[in-house]
Formats: C-alpha cells, structure tokens, sequence
C-alpha cells in the first residue's frame, strides 16, 4: 500500500506519551491543608484525573482545577472506598462527560459545560455557573444539577428513578429538542429565565416517549411542541411545593430573586402512560 | 377483533396410553390442555398451543404428540403459511409481528459449508486423553512488544500489561438479562460459568447485588443504551464491561421490557420502578458517532481506574469490517461480532428476519480488516450467534475468534426448545419467564449442571479436534483458516471466508 | 477509470468511509490575514476526537500574489515520477502554468507514506471547441478528469486564492510536516481532525475535501450516501475519493455554484424541517418547504453530521437537522470561530465574547465584512 515493509498500526489519541503521576504531582499541585489547588493546562484527559486520584488519595478533600480547556471525566475516577465526599472546582470549561456515574461528590463549574453532564450519575451534586451542551443528565438515577444558562438537545434524555433516589435538574435558561426524551423518573424544572416575555421556549419533540417523572416549565410552549406521550397538568400543592424548593435553591446557587420567578406561570408535563409503547405489537 | 388465525400445532392424545394424570394441564401455561371431571375426558385447545413440548417431555406415559400443522392453506411457495399468519395477526390487531429466538430461515450457514482438516502422516496427531491439550484463552489487549530487563542474567518482564480475562475454555455465556430470562436460569449461567472458568454475561438488565460477592468475578457486565442498573459499583465488581451497541437479532433497533415483567426484584436490580416499562433506546444517546463511542469507553476505563477490559458489541451488518477497525481505535480491548442467527427475547419479525449478515462471513472480513491494518492485536475477537456445536466453535476460532458467544445453544441444554415465543412470558420451561409458578420448574443446582455438562462435553470435542490436526494449544488453530476448507460454496463466498475449496 | 467501473457494475463501488471527527474553523470578518496557531492549537486542544488517521486544513487568502490563478495543490502517491510527467503534460495542454513548484515540508517531521506534493498556478487555455465554457466548469472538468483518470495523482485543492493541506496523521503533525504556521496566512482557517474506520495511509481521505474554492470538513456518517452519490452522478459529479464527505462537496458545488441558491436555502435542503414543523408554517413558507423536499429529496444528508463549508468570503457551519453531532460558535470582535468543542474556542481565545449553539439544521452564516453570524444567534442557546 505505501511502499513501506510497515504498517500504518495503531495511534493511542488518549494514552500516549502520558506524564508520570509523581512529576505531574509534583509540578502541578498546591497543597493547602485539605484544599488542593491542581493546574491543568494543556493536562491530558487521563493525566488529570489521575492526578485528581493521586490528590484525593493523599488525602485532600477539595480540589480546585484552575485552567481547565476540554479535558474530560472530571469526577468520574474518584469512586473510592472513603466515604467522604469531594468539593471540586473547575475554572473553567470541562470537557465532555463531566460527572459521569458521579458517586457523592459535589462538582462547580464556574464557566460553560460541554456535552454529557452527569451522564449515568448516581449521587452528588453538579452547578454549571454557564451553560450545559447536549444529553445533560441522560440516565442520571439520583442526585441534582443546577445549570445557570442553557442546556443543548436530548436533555435529562432517559432520566430515572429508583426508591429514595430521585434526580432533579434545574435549568435557568431554556433547552434545545428532545428535552426529556423516554424520560422514566425525576424531575426536570426549565425556568426559561432568558426568554422574553411571551416567547415559547425553544425545544421541541418535549417528552417523547416518557413514561416516568415530572417536568416543570416556567413560560411558555405550545401543543405542537409536546411529544405525544405527554400532558399538561395543573400544579397540585406538591408540585408547588417543589418549584418554591428548587427554585429557592437555584437562586442561592446563582443569584436572583426567588419570589420574583416564583411569580412566573409554571406548567407540569407528566407522562399519559407508564406503558407508552404496550399497544404497537402485535402477540 | 377475530383473528381469523390457524392453529400452529396438532396435539394428540393417545387415550390408550393416558392416565388422566394431569400433568400435561399443570405444565402448559397456555392452557392448551383441560381437563373436564364430570366427562373425565382432556380437551386440548389448540389455537393455544406453541409447540414447546413441556407437556409431550412430562408425559410419563408418552401419551401426547404436538407436531406442527403446515399444511392446512393451498400450498404456495411465495405466500407461505407463515406470511398469511403473520398478515391474519397484523390485520386483527395493527401491531408490529414480534417474536422471540434466533433468525429461523433458510439463509446459508457457513459452517456447514467448512470442513477441517486432521493430521495424516507428515505430523502426527496428538491423543488430548493422555497428552495436554490447551484451551486456555486471554481476552483482552496484547502489547506489541514486551521490555525485558535482564539483571544477573535473569530476564524480568519490564512492562505492564493491559488487563486480560483468562478463560479455561473459549467460550462464554452471551448476554441474557435478568428480566429477560428467569432468575434460576440467570443464576445457572452464572454458576456454570464459576465452575468451568469461563464467563456468563449479565445483558443489561443489572446484576443482582447478592450475586456480587460470588459470582461477579466470572461476569461480562453490560452497559447498554438503557443503563439500567449501572452504577459504580456494578461496574467495578465485574471481570469485564461490555457496551452493546447492537443484538445479531434486532441490528439497529433497542428493547421493550414490559412493564407486567417488571417485578419488585428486576426493578431492584435494574434500579426503575416496579412496573414501568424497561426502554433500551435504538441508540446509546451518547453515542452518536465513533469518537462517541471513544468517549463512552473511556469514561468506562475512569470508571475503573483502568482495570477491565472494556468489550463492544456490535451486530453484523454490511460494514461490519470498517465498524470493527473504527471499535478498536476508539480503545476498545474486545469486539464481539452478532450474527444474523442470534438470538433474542424478543424482536420485530421483520428486523430478526431481514436485517444484519451471517456472523461467519463478517467474523472472516473483520479479523482480515484488523490484520490488514495491523491491529489485531489490540483487541480480542468473540463470535457470537448462531453457535450451535463444537465444531461451529472451533470453526469459527480457526475463522479468526478468539472466542464464542454462546447464547442458544446454553438455554436448549436449560430445556428450551426453540418455540420462539419468549416474549409473551409463558414460557412452560421456566427460562423466559418471571411468573413464579413457572419459573420454579428450574432449579439452579440442576441447571447449571447442565450447562457445565455442556461446556465439559464441547471443551472435550475441541480438543479431541484440536489433537486431531496435530495442535496441542488452542493459540495455534487460531485465524489458522489452512485448516480450513470450503464445500458447496460461490468463489465470493470463499473469498470473503478467506479459505481454500476443498481439493484446492 | 473509476468512473468507468461504476458503470459496469455498482457491486464494485468502493465502500465509503466513515469518519467521525473533530472540527474547527475560524475566519476574521474584516478580511484580515492571520497565522495558523489558532487552528493547530484548536485541534490539538480536541485531540482525542480523531485516531491520527488524517488531518487538514484549508486556508482562504492563501496565495495573495497570485490571486487570480487556480491554485493547484497535486500529491502524487507513492512518489510516482511517471504520474507527474502525465499530469504535467495534461496541464500544459489543457492550462497556462505561470508558476509551479513543491509545496514546502519540513523533513524533520516523519509522516505515514508521505506523498509528493506539488502545486502549480494556472490559467485555463481553452480550445475552440471549448471557448464557451466558463473557466470555473472548465477546471472542475479537468480536475475531475484527472482524478478519475490518473493513477497515484490526486489535485487536493484547485481554487483561487485557497489550499488544501492534508494527509495521515494527527492534524497537528500535518500543520508541522508543512509548517503551516510558519509559512502562510490567511483569513479563513477551517481544520479537521479525522477518526475513520476505513483505509489508513490513504492521503486523499483526509479533509477538507475541495472542490473549486469550496472546501468542507465533516464530522459523522451520512446514512443517505448511496441515494446522494447516484443523484450526483446524474449531475456528472463522481465520487473517487471514497468517503461520503465528497458529497457535500458536490452538493455544494451544484447547488450553490450551479445554480445559485443561497446557503440559507442550501441549509434546508441538505437539513430540512420535518413535515411536522411545516405543517405548522404560513402559507408561504410551507409552499417553499414542501417545494423543497420534494425537488431535492436525494440530497437530504441523513444521518449525524456537522459540516465546515468554505469558500470565498464565507464560512459555514450547519448540523444535520436533529443535531446528532456537535457544534459550538463563537464570536470576539472580527474574529469567528466554529468547534466542535466549545473548550477548544476557549482554549485558543480565552477573551470569547460570544458562544451560541445553534439547533440542529440552523446554520451560522460568517460573510466577509457583515454581522450575519448573529442572525443564528436568537434561535441558539
């Protein structure tokens, strides 16, 4: 093919010419009793969340991840056998799959979020100071995440439910298509706090194919933008209840007046039926 | 509405021999036999009747015969009787046809076309009853080359390896979720696998948190598009993590459990609610595309810390070859190829009977492809569908697998008789089931007894073939397709099976 | 040649390939003429979003001094000296050929097979029976002639004033082999980095895939490749590169060079709204859509795609119409960036003023000396 006796082989994107971890320990982190101050400019995935396991297995307990361009999984890798739970910063824009199956920790982000945000997440806590990319919560099974701004497509896509676990996301801005797409459990809160007055919010195809959880609008949508698995009910004092709580605690998180978006029209989108797809087969 | 539908099966009762024992009523959960006391007389519903011959294997007089009807409509090669069926059901209920198992129709089976070869005079064969004869199999990663560090003349291996999953003999149980299948018949598979040192796979229907501690270092666990009971500690217990992207049986398409078989103990272990439908979407969502598929892998190996081999799974279908070099790129350690016969709980008809290719043909392309680009080393290769003998196992090794999958031919040792009807929940064997009532006919200790017996009895096979063609090591018939020969088929057909015709 | 075996029979169509990848491009507004460092430290940044299988870049304003000739960037695999003496004698015949020479390599940087790269700067030289055909379709139709007719010879770029470099490896290592940011500016830089699962070491794989001055990067697989290539070739375009990006290259070329539709239009045909959202249109938009769908139907790209299209004067980005692949702009002061990653942007312009993601079939327009970037901004999150 090339003339050569060789083979074009195998190129590792992600694992080649890796830097050590005791070099990157060394050179990279500041140790400040339990608050670690980690430098990830131009970190490879892998690299820094093996330097955020060799961190926290040194025993600190928060982490702050300055210079943070893309990199990937931030959270994932610190399932260990302590039950003390991290505080992890990161200024400023994770990569993809940020949390993903998270166990307990609580991760900031004070910038914009890529795609995959708490994807698969179990526990813990995610607060985007930014916006959030595509699939935000896909599979999440427990825990929160508040995203100040935006999210992208197929948000909360698949979201579940199981016993004492109930995840909740709560949006401050608006979301793209297939918000809540199969969605099996949880609640979704989108408060569409950048949307002008009287303008529908932006996703379409909202709900399709749920069969489980709750989804909260402030603002405006019309008919057509519903996926058909899904209908509009009027708040019962649960609900109520729900939305002040999140609500609440999305303001203390980012700021703003609670009573003031509390004001808004809320509406609550639940599924029609647990079995949506029970009637298309034929026995 | 009326179905306007024909009876699939004929049961007869031989009177002469009938003891009115009712064990026949007892067994069939489609009540296809009742038995009137006041007439002291069985009728048979026939309408009712899957022919899964649980009734006919309990008679313990031989009484009954369940033999298929065939031939009630005009005889008519291209509407055949099951495409009038299938029309009478669809136009009674406007559903989608479902049904359950493997591909049932006539296409080619390769193995049955492939013949291999025994020493004769220029080497010796070698007797694997008194001579070793090893089947020992790694998946996983290899290297390209190892560092040797040699002090005071002792070498010392200098490099770390990739993690790697030991079988004692190259096969493994397919993926059958719980949920899928009954809780005995998952815990068979689990306990079989334990004993003979190979793996079972769990689906993605979890794996039960009491099953950890014993079972879950013989496990494949799936992370599939409904991530169903995944979390952390599911997916740092087992020995190896499969993504499944695909089924050989549905390519493309995902999986409805219903909600009715959602119990409190497959909720439990899927981590949903009770009763809810299970919804495996068509695609992993965060999956879109090959360097999606790298980022899902990777987030697994985060996930832990770099210690298991990370498996994709993939069905067969036309570009299977590209597929499977785009896999192994995107980091994964295993690819495990589905062909058109896998089986599976339950499928659209038109999807299992039309949709993917035969697994021998693209086993051949992918192992080819991935040696062409030099790369075949960074993965394992598992064959899965369709795997009915040893000598379909051991044909697809010399193919180029470095192991199988197999899936039906474990639950017919369970007593499946291939029915095809797993997905109504009936099933008389206790497999395909969560009815407790049915489910109880399996008994794990005896099951999996059987599935050992199998493994025992196809691990012999194999090396008495192996000894036969003068190898003694399972590694030395592996992509060793000289020992191959093809029968009966087209000059394309040997081409892309990269073997010789018989003679030639 | 190919082109020829198409004919005879379909079964020998080569395989396309799929290329999943990571995308970037940026373009300053004003016109003004900038380095590579942005576009190689972009890409870098998204690593792991291709094998290092092929990587590219194609840069607008590139060869000011000769602004008003095809610039032909030709590789010759394998090196093959009898592939160049045929092509050359096919230019001089065919072109004026006021300059030619190697393009520049550093040969400290050690590619996979590295072929011989040449460009040449040409004027067409028509025959009579030629005169009336624009200069544009003449040199599509030699470029096409020499792809499809000449062993081992491949023209990567054939624009004016623009130029493709590409090959196997990570981007990065492209950009060094032909120290792009040492030697060249320009106004518009769009890049790729390519994660295929097809043929390793075959150099024209690689993106941007160019045709005239029209260049495109692409991330995803387009599903309707098939339906799209035969309708093409009715068109008289042929695909010879094995990979389903060349489509959108000749889509492109055919839609807005051909018939000159603008991009907005082009956007719709290529990602339409589902009949669901033109049923709830006005009258008028829902006559233009359905008229739309039905004309171009064979040219509706199906399947995960974000597309980069360039050209002179505008930059491109446009996702298929249910946004299975990503995309992110950004905006400060002239400059305009689109990413597959929104960190890549941020890595390479820490000061971002702007970042909007379009939805899935929007796209975002960068014109030369206007604002309409921000015209996608308003339906974006």
């Amino acid at each position: 093919m090339n003339g050569f006796n060789v083979k074009f082989g195998y190129r590792d994107n992600f694992l080649d010419n890796l830097q050590p971890i005791d070099i990157l320990y060394k050179t990279r982190v500041n140790i400040d009793g339990c608050r670690a101050t980690i430098n990830a400019l131009g970190l490879k995935h892998k690299e820094l969340n093996d330097l955020l396991r060799e961190t926290v297995q040194r025993g600190s307990k928060e982490l702050v991840i300055n210079n943070v361009f893309g990199q990937r999984y931030i959270g994932t890798r610190l399932y260990l056998p302590s039950e003390d739970k991290l505080y992890i910063e990161v200024n400023k824009f994770p990569g993809n799959d940020l949390g993903t199956f998270l166990n307990g920790h609580r991760i900031v982000v004070q910038g914009n979020a890529q795609d995959g945000v708490g994807n698969t997440m179990d526990s813990g806590e995610i607060i985007v100071h930014g916006r959030a990319g595509d699939v935000t919560a896909m599979s999440m099974r427990g825990g929160k995440i508040f995203i100040r701004d935006n999210v992208g497509y197929r948000t909360a896509i698949h979201m579940k439910e199981y016993r004492d676990k109930v995840p909740v996301l709560v949006v401050g801005g608006t979301a793209q298509d297939f918000l809540g797409e199969y969605m099996a459990g949880g609640m979704v809160l989108l408060l569409g706090l950048n949307l002008q007055e009287g303008e529908p919010h932006r996703a379409h195809y909202i709900g399709t194919g749920m069969h489980g959880g709750v989804i909260y609008l402030r603002g405006y949508v019309s008919e057509h933008q519903l996926g058909k698995e899904v209908g509009v009910r009027p708040l019962d004092d649960q609900d109520k209840e729900n939305i002040d709580c999140y609500v609440r605690e999305y303001c203390n998180h980012f700021g703003g007046n609670p009573e003031e978006i509390l004001n808004g029209s809320f509406q609550k989108l639940v599924p029609v039926s647990l079995r949506p797809y029970g009637q298309i087969y034929a026995y | 509405m009326q179905s306007y539908l024909l009876s699939e099966f004929i049961v007869e009762r031989r009177e002469d021999r009938c003891i009115h024992c009712r064990v026949c009523e007892r067994q069939c959960a489609n009540e296809v036999h009742l038995y009137d006391a006041e007439l002291d007389r069985f009728f048979s519903s026939e309408k009712d009747c899957v022919g899964c011959q649980r009734c006919v294997t309990l008679c313990p007089t031989d009484a009954l015969y369940v033999r298929p009807r065939l031939e009630d409509y005009r005889p008519n090669s291209s509407w055949t009787r099951d495409k009038m069926q299938n029309l009478k059901k669809q136009a009674a209920t406007g559903g989608v046809v479902l049904t359950g198992s493997g591909n049932d129709k006539p296409f080619r089976v390769y193995w049955d076309h492939l013949l291999l070869n025994a020493s004769q005079v220029t080497n010796p064969s070698i007797d694997p009853l008194r001579e070793p004869m090893e089947l020992q199999t790694f998946l996983g990663r290899k290297p390209d080359t190892l560092k040797i560090e040699f002090s005071d003349g002792k070498a010392k291996l200098g490099s770390e390896l990739y993690p790697n999953v030991m079988l004692q003999i190259p096969l493994v149980f397919s993926a059958m979720s719980l949920g899928a299948i009954s809780y005995p018949a998952f815990k068979s598979l689990a306990m079989a696998a334990k004993e003979a040192g190979v793996l079972f796979n769990t689906g993605e229907g979890g794996l039960p948190v009491e099953m950890r501690d014993e079972y879950a270092d013989c496990a494949i666990v799936q992370c599939a598009s409904g991530r169903f009971g995944v979390d952390l500690d599911y997916l740092n217990c087992a020995r190896i993590i499969e993504i499944k992207i695909g089924q050989g049986a549905k390519p493309g398409i995902g999986g409805h459990l219903p909600g009715e078989k959602v119990s409190d103990y497959i909720a439990q272990t899927r981590m949903i609610p009770r009763g809810t439908d299970a919804l495996s979407p068509a695609p992993q969502h965060d999956i879109y595309s090959i360097e999606d598929l790298s980022m899902l892998i990777y987030a697994l190996k985060e996930a832990t810390n770099y210690t298991k081999p990370v498996s994709v799974k993939i069905a067969a279908v036309h570009n299977v070859a590209a597929i499977a070099s785009g896999i192994v790129r995107a980091g994964a350690d295993i690819v495990a190829i589905d062909g058109i016969r896998g089986g599976t709980g339950a499928a659209p008809l038109a999807t299992r009977d039309n949709v993917g290719i035969p697994m021998e043909l693209a086993l051949a392309s992918v192992d080819k492809r991935l040696r062409d680009e030099g790369i075949r080393n960074k993965c394992s290769v598992i064959a899965a569908g369709g795997i009915r003998s040893s000598a379909d196992a051991i044909k697809a090794i010399a193919l180029g697998a470095d192991a199988v999958y197999i899936g039906t031919a474990a639950l017919v040792a369970m007593g499946c008789t291939l029915c095809q009807k797993c997905y109504t929940g009936k099933c008389n064997w206790g497999i395909c089931t969560q009815n407790p009532f049915l489910t109880k006919r399996l008994n794990p200790e005896l099951t999996s007894q059987r599935l050992l017996n199998l493994l025992r009895g196809w691990g012999h096979e194999i090396q008495e073939m192996l000894g036969g063609l003068g190898v003694n090591a399972i590694e030395s018939l592996r992509a060793n397709r000289e020992h191959l020969r093809g029968v009966g088929l087209e000059e394309w057909e040997l081409n892309v099976l990269g073997v010789k015709g018989a003679g030639e | 040649m190919l082109v020829q075996q198409y004919y005879q029979n379909e079964r020998f169509v080569p395989d396309k390939e799929m290329d999943a990848c990571g995308l970037f491009g940026v373009m300053h507004t004003g016109g003004v003429r900038f380095g590579g460092q942005m576009a190689i430290d972009a890409i870098k940044n998204m690593k792991v979003r291709g094998s290092g299988l092929g990587g590219g870049f194609a840069i607008y304003g590139l060869y000011p001094k000769y602004k008003d000739h095809y610039a032909l960037h030709i590789i010759y695999q394998d090196k093959n000296m009898a592939a160049k003496k045929v092509v050359e004698a096919f230019l001089k015949k065919h072109f004026y050929v006021v300059f030619d020479e190697e393009i520049p390599t550093n040969p400290d940087i050690h590619l996979f097979a590295p072929p011989l790269a040449w460009r040449y700067f040409v004027a067409p030289q028509k025959g009579s029976a030629e005169e009336n055909i624009p200069d544009d379709e003449y040199v599509i139709s030699k470029v096409m002639h020499l792809n499809s007719h000449i062993d081992d010879a491949y023209v990567f770029s054939s624009g004016k004033d623009v130029g493709v470099f590409k090959g196997v490896g990570f981007p990065e290592e492209i950009a060094d082999y032909f120290m792009l940011d040492k030697l060249y500016e320009g106004y518009i830089w769009t890049v790729h980095s390519r994660f295929p699962t097809n043929t390793p070491g075959w150099w024209g794989g690689a993106h941007p895939l160019s045709i005239l001055d029209w260049t495109v990067v692409h991330n995803g697989e387009i599903s309707s490749y098939g339906s799209n290539r035969r309708f093409l070739e009715m068109h008289n375009y042929y695909c010879t590169l094995h990979t389903d990006t060349e489509v959108l290259a000749y889509a492109v070329d055919l839609l807005m060079r051909r018939q000159e539709l603008p991009i907005e239009v082009v956007a719709k045909i290529f990602a339409p709204p589902m009949w669901e959202a033109i049923r709830q249109m006005n009258d008028n938009d829902k006559e233009l859509y359905t008229a739309l769908r039905m004309t171009y139907a064979p040219l509706l790209m199906n399947g995960p795609f974000t597309v980069i299209v360039a050209h002179h004067n505008e930059m491109i980005g446009l996702t298929d119409r249910i946004r299975l692949r990503p995309i992110t702009a950004g905006a400060k002061g002239d400059l305009v960036f689109l990413s597959s990653e929104e960190a890549a942007i941020r890595a390479v312009c820490p000061d971002l003023e702007l970042a909007w993601t379009p939805p899935g079939g929007e796209p975002v327009v960068v014109r030369l000396n206007t604002r309409d970037h921000l015209q996608s901004l308003n339906k974006s999150i």
